[in-house]
């Protein structure tokens, strides 16, 4: 048998695999968070409890209205989007302008208060979500056994990943609004509604985080702390990715679960370190980060 | 009126004033039960505001006001750390005259919570830990461990697995006190009857969603049985992908609670063999207990954390009644001598007792999870598979290494 360090290669396959498939989780919450950090220079920490909530809504929809998992994926992204909406408009509108800490602060104890009041409701065990019927099963790769609901994971994310990076970096809304990341003033002066423009780049941030809640409430336990435990790596991702890159938020997210899976094999132990060990390398050697640009 | 800097003083002077005004009943000491908790974490559910539920439930069964007992409570949340744990235990021993600590989930703060309890010389009820160390060389004589520990667990699931079959193992463990001592006692009895531990993983606790690699370190493994060392939400994750992921060995749960199995469901959680000292449907008086909880917290079912509170609650108050209530709060360690001499009896654990190196003795039973099929009710999810008596279900007093045993 050939092995790598002690470890079987068939095991490894499985491994970067298994690393994919997590990446495909960083990679679309950090891409969330890139596109808010992007346009509203707010660090979005409110960004773990509405993946969290994207995940109950996708349970609340069936377990109320009889909603399964497909329209869910339409849904609930839409139904947090709308909330993210409200979030942004009442809320965040408020500090546009402020220090960082200020934007921090707010998403922080926003997130704490959503996570709390899940809790109260539901407690901390969570509920039941099954995966849809089409999906159920797994397909032997002869390396690995693969879920099939895995292997869906990864074409979604990376399929939503690739629309979102078209959107911002190919069509004309994409470059309004990379235009206004640069110079608001000057945009909103050629008669761009910037504020609205605002409004609705948090909304759909906050739709992707949603929306990676959804494909996660089949394969995790859908319960209220389900978003913090990710939402600090995710942070680590898009501060190595470049705070605002795109591109490199999607990368670092597929990289990064690669290096956690491995990570699991050789010193599982390390498993959770792992990601802010490459951080501060990346922040020493490159303070804006792998794909972030010096300002 | 008009919020002022200087209304606020005054309102808040005279609420002051107000409350310490308040007369004291002189007849009889208060009795204060302090209930440490997880309420905010992963464990908020096998402990959590129910846990003080059931610790009120027995002051209210008991009848302690009619016999004279000012009994109290309070609750507080140790975030799961063991700093913040014993800081509280601490402050309210020293400042808050609590006299005893109820439940504490998580084994590292209990450990904590203990030597504090030792050294204030008050009195601590363990009912939601897990770490057998805690009456083995970590034991003193302030502390009872009363519902379950790594052993009971390990005894239960991991010898009757062996016995049918399941010779090889492979574990995930979580890397903390907790799930060190549970695969520590669990390999223990998978060797003595003859298996084998192929191999295990230990994963970062808290902080692990995806279980999905060690499940195929297991996997190729080759070992028939995966044994889960954790608890809460990562057994239900474990589990959940276990079943994605097609493993077909089998899963011994080593530590499963009923509010684990209604997070799973039972498409998920049917077939599991699991240990445990309580489940609510098993008698008549276990069903009583639960009705009588019931009309207080109608929307879940206790678990056999919840329920070690109830009954430790009540011994204690039994025995402070027989003591006195200002003898009982003297000495920590002189109640709980007294406890470990008094029989116990309640509706959710039936009849026991207390052994001198403060382990709480009752029978210990194994269940298997319902199938859907099974299920005729809500929270109906065990059948009875085996019970284990309650002189053979703990560990022999002489194994533990409890320096309070005099061998």
């Amino acid at each position: 048998m050939v092995t790598i360090f002690g470890k079987p290669l068939i095991l490894l396959y499985g491994q970067l695999t298994l690393g994919l498939i997590n990446g495909a989780f960083y990679a679309l919450l950090s891409l969330g968070l890139a596109v808010i950090f992007g346009l509203l220079n707010i660090i979005n920490f409110t960004h773990g409890a509405l993946f969290m909530l994207g995940a109950f809504t996708t349970w609340a929809l069936l377990n109320y209205a009889g909603i399964g998992y497909w329209p869910s994926l339409i849904l609930a992204p839409i139904i947090i989007g709308a909330l993210g909406l409200v979030i942004e408009r009442v809320l965040i509108k408020r500090i546009a302008g402020l220090d960082h800490l200020y934007g921090l602060l707010l998403t922080f104890g926003l997130s704490l208060i959503i996570e709390g009041l899940m809790r109260n409701r539901f407690g901390s065990s969570g509920v039941p979500y099954e995966i849809p019927s089409v999906l159920q099963g797994a397909t032997n790769l002869g390396f690995m056994v693969l879920p099939r609901y895995r292997a869906w994971v990864v074409v979604a994310a990376v399929v939503m990943c690739f629309f979102t990076w078209l959107l911002i970096e190919k069509t004309r809304l994409g470059a309004t609004l990379r235009a206004a990341t640069e110079n608001a003033p000057l945009v909103q002066a050629f008669g761009v509604n910037v504020p609205r423009l605002v409004t609705l780049t948090y909304g759909g941030g906050v739709a992707l985080a949603a929306f990676a809640g959804v494909l996660a409430a089949p394969m995790n336990s859908v319960n209220p702390n389900m978003g913090s435990n990710l939402i600090v790596v995710v942070f680590a991702v898009v501060v190595i990715g470049g705070m605002g890159s795109i591109l490199g938020s999607i990368l670092t997210g597929f990289g990064l679960g690669i290096i956690e899976g491995l990570t699991k094999v050789y010193y599982p132990e390390g498993s959770a370190t792992v990601i802010f060990v490459v951080m501060a390398l990346v922040l020493l050697l490159r303070p804006a980060g792998l794909f972030g640009r010096a300002t | 009126m008009p919020l002022t800097r200087r209304a606020l003083i005054g309102s808040a002077t005279a609420a002051a004033a107000a409350l310490s005004g308040r007369p004291a009943r002189a007849q009889a000491p208060v009795l204060k039960i302090g209930v440490l908790t997880d309420l905010s974490g992963p464990y908020k559910d096998i402990g959590g505001p129910l846990s003080a539920d059931c610790a009120r439930l027995a002051a209210a069964d008991f009848g302690a006001a009619a016999k004279g007992l000012n009994v109290q409570f309070v609750s507080a949340d140790h975030q799961n750390k063991p700093d913040v744990g014993a800081g509280i235990a601490r402050q309210w021993f020293d400042r808050d005259g609590v006299d005893v600590i109820l439940d504490v989930p998580n084994s590292g703060v209990s450990l904590a919570v203990s030597g504090v309890a030792k050294e204030k010389n008050k009195i601590f009820l363990v009912s939601n830990a897990a770490s057998s160390d805690l009456t083995g060389k970590a034991c003193n004589p302030n502390t009872i461990h009363w519902t379950y520990d790594t052993w009971m667990l390990a005894h239960g699931t991991g010898a009757a697995l062996v016995r049918s079959g399941g010779t090889t193992w492979y574990f995930i463990t979580a890397d903390y006190a907790f799930g060190h001592a549970l695969q520590r006692d669990t390999t223990q009895f998978v060797n003595a009857a003859g298996g084998k531990v192929l191999g295990a993983t230990k994963y970062p606790f808290p902080g692990t969603n995806d279980f999905s690699s060690f499940l195929l370190q297991a996997q190729a493994s080759g070992a028939k049985v995966v044994g889960f060392a954790n608890a809460g939400a990562d057994t239900v994750n474990s589990i959940k992908q276990a079943k994605e992921f097609g493993i077909k060995q089998t899963l011994a749960g080593l530590l499963v609670f009923i509010s684990d199995v209604h997070g799973m469901g039972l498409p998920v959680a049917q077939g599991l063999v699991l240990s445990a000292t309580f489940y609510w449907d098993l008698n008549d008086r276990t069903r009583a207990f639960s009705e009588r909880l019931r009309a207080k917290v109608p929307s879940v079912r206790a678990g056999m954390g919840h329920a070690g509170n109830y009954s430790s609650t009540l011994h204690y108050l039994k025995v402070a009644a027989e003591m006195g209530a200002a003898q009982a709060k003297a000495s920590g360690a002189a109640t709980v001598a007294r406890m470990k001499a008094m029989p116990t009896d309640d509706d959710a654990f039936g009849k026991g007792s207390v052994r001198e190196d403060g382990r709480a003795l009752h029978p210990c039973y194994l269940f298997q999870v319902k199938t859907p099929d099974e299920s005729k009710k809500p929270w109906d999810y065990y059948k009875l598979l085996a019970t284990i008596p309650a002189d053979e279900a703990f560990r022999p007093l002489k194994d533990g290494g409890c320096p309070l045993v005099k061998s």
